[in-house]
């Protein structure tokens, strides 16, 4: 009796452990079939693999399929489908599975898929694959045939959100909070510094980096020193921890401190809100959908930017500030306008490593 | 920042990252007393944690403004104690082994709780909570030169919850005849048997207390510093706890004092970039340092630590 109850517990424990990954068991082959339009189509079919987020975790994976969705609206006779992963194991099966049914471009959504997207259009050389933000070499470090490669000009885009931050602050003092440091927040930082000293060359900058992407308590802890030392208004490029950050914010908020926090990746005006009104000053997005979507329409148009490495920043609307402007001044949002321009007009080469900055810097 | 900012900054830092830690290693020092080792406290601070915002968010559409949080707390210790029930059966009941039970209870947690995510939300990550425990100053207290800012400004009430019971802990461990029951099983479960103790279920209750302290450490945090719940919200601050109780050699004040030094630890290292000595030192030494001092203390400079005796081990009727 005893064993039998004993093995009954021990199987509901293991299905427990991957109960996770049957949440969305119904939605997992999500197809659409292209129905009205404008332009031929001729059976094209655009798929993507979403990372651990799922398809509606209202940032990449989310804008990437409606990215899709809008493609096949614009489009006739356009298949879409997405596969959605709900463990890293997922990634290469998902991704094989979409090569081998047959779809004219495979997207992968996160630079998580990095390895697995190689092993993948590597046993598939004739199929079309993407990868969005980050760029995938094979072990001589050239770039692979049979994959495009998206990126995003962050930097171009925390420019911008450095010029709101250095026009709108009262102490000029702004902060800097990064996840893990690496080449990829590096470009938040040094855009975001060289935005800030566009407008505002008095400013002092602090930047620190929470060494994690997860940990919100980091966030909270850095967000109170820098608050604390007379900073107003901190951006961050740090994901989970940047929870903490608002987290702090709100709370000083609501005692009538004047703090701003800037959001990432996508406009995270919820996140700011409380019950007095807001501290999201603005947000730096990436716009995964339009990077999709112009891919897609580029492959379908015979012209697959396979073995390239495509960015995205201003001038394809791949960046830019977010939607939610409430608490963006005039000035401010006139002064981004002028940016931007110069920015498309080659007048400023926004520095996205150290080097750059330092030479950008001297420059000012 | 002088000195006095500093510290006005460090402190409250500190005792706010300690709060989770206290609550869940109090919880672990329930159920490693009566010998039953509780490697699931990081499962149980994710139930927690999901559930408290899961019930604050439910408790707020019904309008119930800022008691919600504090309801959430209560609904996350009951449902803490309920969930370690998992870990109670398998391991006092069924016998099976302690660390692997607790590692299928961490396993479960995460799973089912960003399942129910998925299932309530649609999407990998909850609602945010509007209504929040937010920071505040006691009154009076605060006024205190020097000690007030430091210790009694721009507190979570919560901090102070997690100090008191640590004394409450303490006193019902070590003053109490349930707290004598409790340590007994732990020590020598054959001698408690024979004085009529019945083992297993002072067990049960212990692991189920583990329960709820851990919940309510898991919504705390998730409350007062996260503000919403995803997969990724409590990630290892479970076992920190657990190496605070180790740390603090199984006595509540020594897991306070162990949970407030990772605590200090951290705030350190997160504030000594506005602090002038301390900016030249590249940060990841910074980063580092509770964990270096944390297997510094633990390999020698607070002497052996001693587990109560039958740890581990299920108790079973008539066995020598």
């Amino acid at each position: 009796m005893k064993k039998k109850f004993s093995f009954l517990l021990t199987t509901v424990l293991a299905a427990g452990t991957i109960l996770a990954a049957c949440g969305s068991g119904d939605d997992e082959a999500n197809e659409g079939q292209g129905a009205d339009g404008g332009a031929e189509g001729g059976g094209f079919s655009a798929k993507m693999v979403t990372d651990e987020g799922g398809v509606d975790d209202k940032s990449f994976n989310q804008s990437a399929w409606e990215g899709l969705q809008a493609f096949e609206g614009d489009f006739d006779d356009i298949e879409i489908e997405y596969l959605q992963s709900n463990s890293a194991s997922d990634y290469a099966p998902n991704l094989n599975r979409l090569a081998r049914d047959g779809s004219d471009i495979t997207f992968a959504i996160g630079f998580l898929m990095e390895d697995d997207i190689r092993e993948i259009a590597n046993q598939h050389q004739d199929n079309n694959f993407a990868i969005v933000d980050t760029v995938v070499t094979d072990g001589d470090d050239n770039l692979i045939d049979n994959i495009a490669n998206i990126t995003f000009a962050e930097h171009q885009g925390s420019f911008l959100v450095g010029v709101v931050a250095g026009l709108q602050t009262e102490t000029d003092q702004v902060g800097f909070i990064g996840g893990v440091e690496s080449a990829l927040i590096s470009k938040f930082e040094t855009g975001f510094k060289a935005g800030v000293l566009a407008v505002n060359p008095d400013a002092q900058i602090s930047v620190q980096y929470a060494q994690s992407f997860n940990d919100a308590s980091l966030g909270q802890g850095i967000a109170d020193s820098m608050y604390g030392s007379g900073i107003d208004i901190i951006y961050h490029a740090a994901g989970g921890v940047g929870n903490g950050v608002f987290t702090e914010a709100t709370d000083r908020a609501r005692n009538g401190e004047n703090v701003w926090v800037i959001g990432v990746d996508r406009d995270q005006h919820e996140e700011g809100e409380y019950d007095g009104g807001n501290v999201t000053l603005t947000s730096m997005v990436k716009r995964v959908d339009e990077a999709v979507y112009q891919v897609s329409e580029q492959t379908m148009n015979g012209d697959y930017p396979g073995g390239q490495i495509l960015e995205f920043g201003l001038e394809d609307n791949g960046v830019g500030i977010a939607e939610t402007q409430d608490n963006v001044s005039d000035e401010a949002l006139q002064a981004v306008e002028e940016y931007k321009q110069m920015i498309l007009d080659g007048e400023i080469d926004v520095p996205q490593n150290d080097e750059e900055f330092e030479e950008y810097q001297s420059n000012l | 920042m002088d000195i006095l900012q500093i510290l006005y900054t460090i402190i409250p830092a500190a005792l706010i990252a300690a709060t989770p830690l206290i609550f869940t290693a109090l919880g672990g020092l329930f159920s490693e007393r009566a010998g039953v080792v509780n490697i699931g406290l990081e499962g149980l601070m994710v139930i927690g944690a999901f559930s408290g915002i899961v019930a604050t968010l439910w408790f707020e559409s019904m309008g119930l403004g800022y008691a919600s949080p504090w309801l959430a707390l209560l609904v996350a210790m009951i449902i803490g104690a309920v969930f370690s029930l998992f870990h109670a059966v398998a391991s006092i009941t069924l016998r099976a082994d302690q660390v692997v039970s607790g590692v299928a209870l961490n396993f479960l947690a995460v799973g089912l709780a960003v399942f129910m995510v998925r299932e309530i939300f649609d999407r990998g990550q909850t609602d945010y909570i509007s209504a929040r425990i937010y920071r505040t100053d006691v009154p009076f207290l605060s006024d205190i030169p020097f000690i007030g800012p430091m210790l009694f400004s721009r507190v979570y009430a919560t901090t102070y919850i997690a100090i008191i019971l640590a004394v409450v802990v303490w006193y019902v461990v070590f003053k109490t005849p349930f707290g004598l029951r409790l340590r007994s099983v732990g020590e020598h479960p054959m001698a408690a048997d024979t004085m009529g103790i019945k083992v297993n279920r002072m067990r049960y209750i212990a692991v189920m207390l583990s329960g709820a302290f851990g919940g309510v450490g898991g919504a705390v945090f998730a409350i007062t510093t996260a503000g919403n719940f995803a997969g990724n919200t409590i990630v290892g601050q479970g076992f920190m706890a657990l190496a605070a109780l180790i740390f603090g050699k199984w006595h509540p004040f020594g897991a306070l004092g162990a949970a407030l030094f990772f605590g200090l630890a951290q705030a350190l290292s997160l504030t000594a970039q506005q602090i002038p000595a301390l900016a030249q030192v590249p940060q990841v030494y910074l980063l580092i340092a509770p964990y270096v001092l944390t297997i510094l203390a633990l390999a020698g400079f607070v002497g052996k630590a001693n587990p109560p005796n039958a740890i581990g081990k299920p108790y079973e009727k008539g066995s020598r």
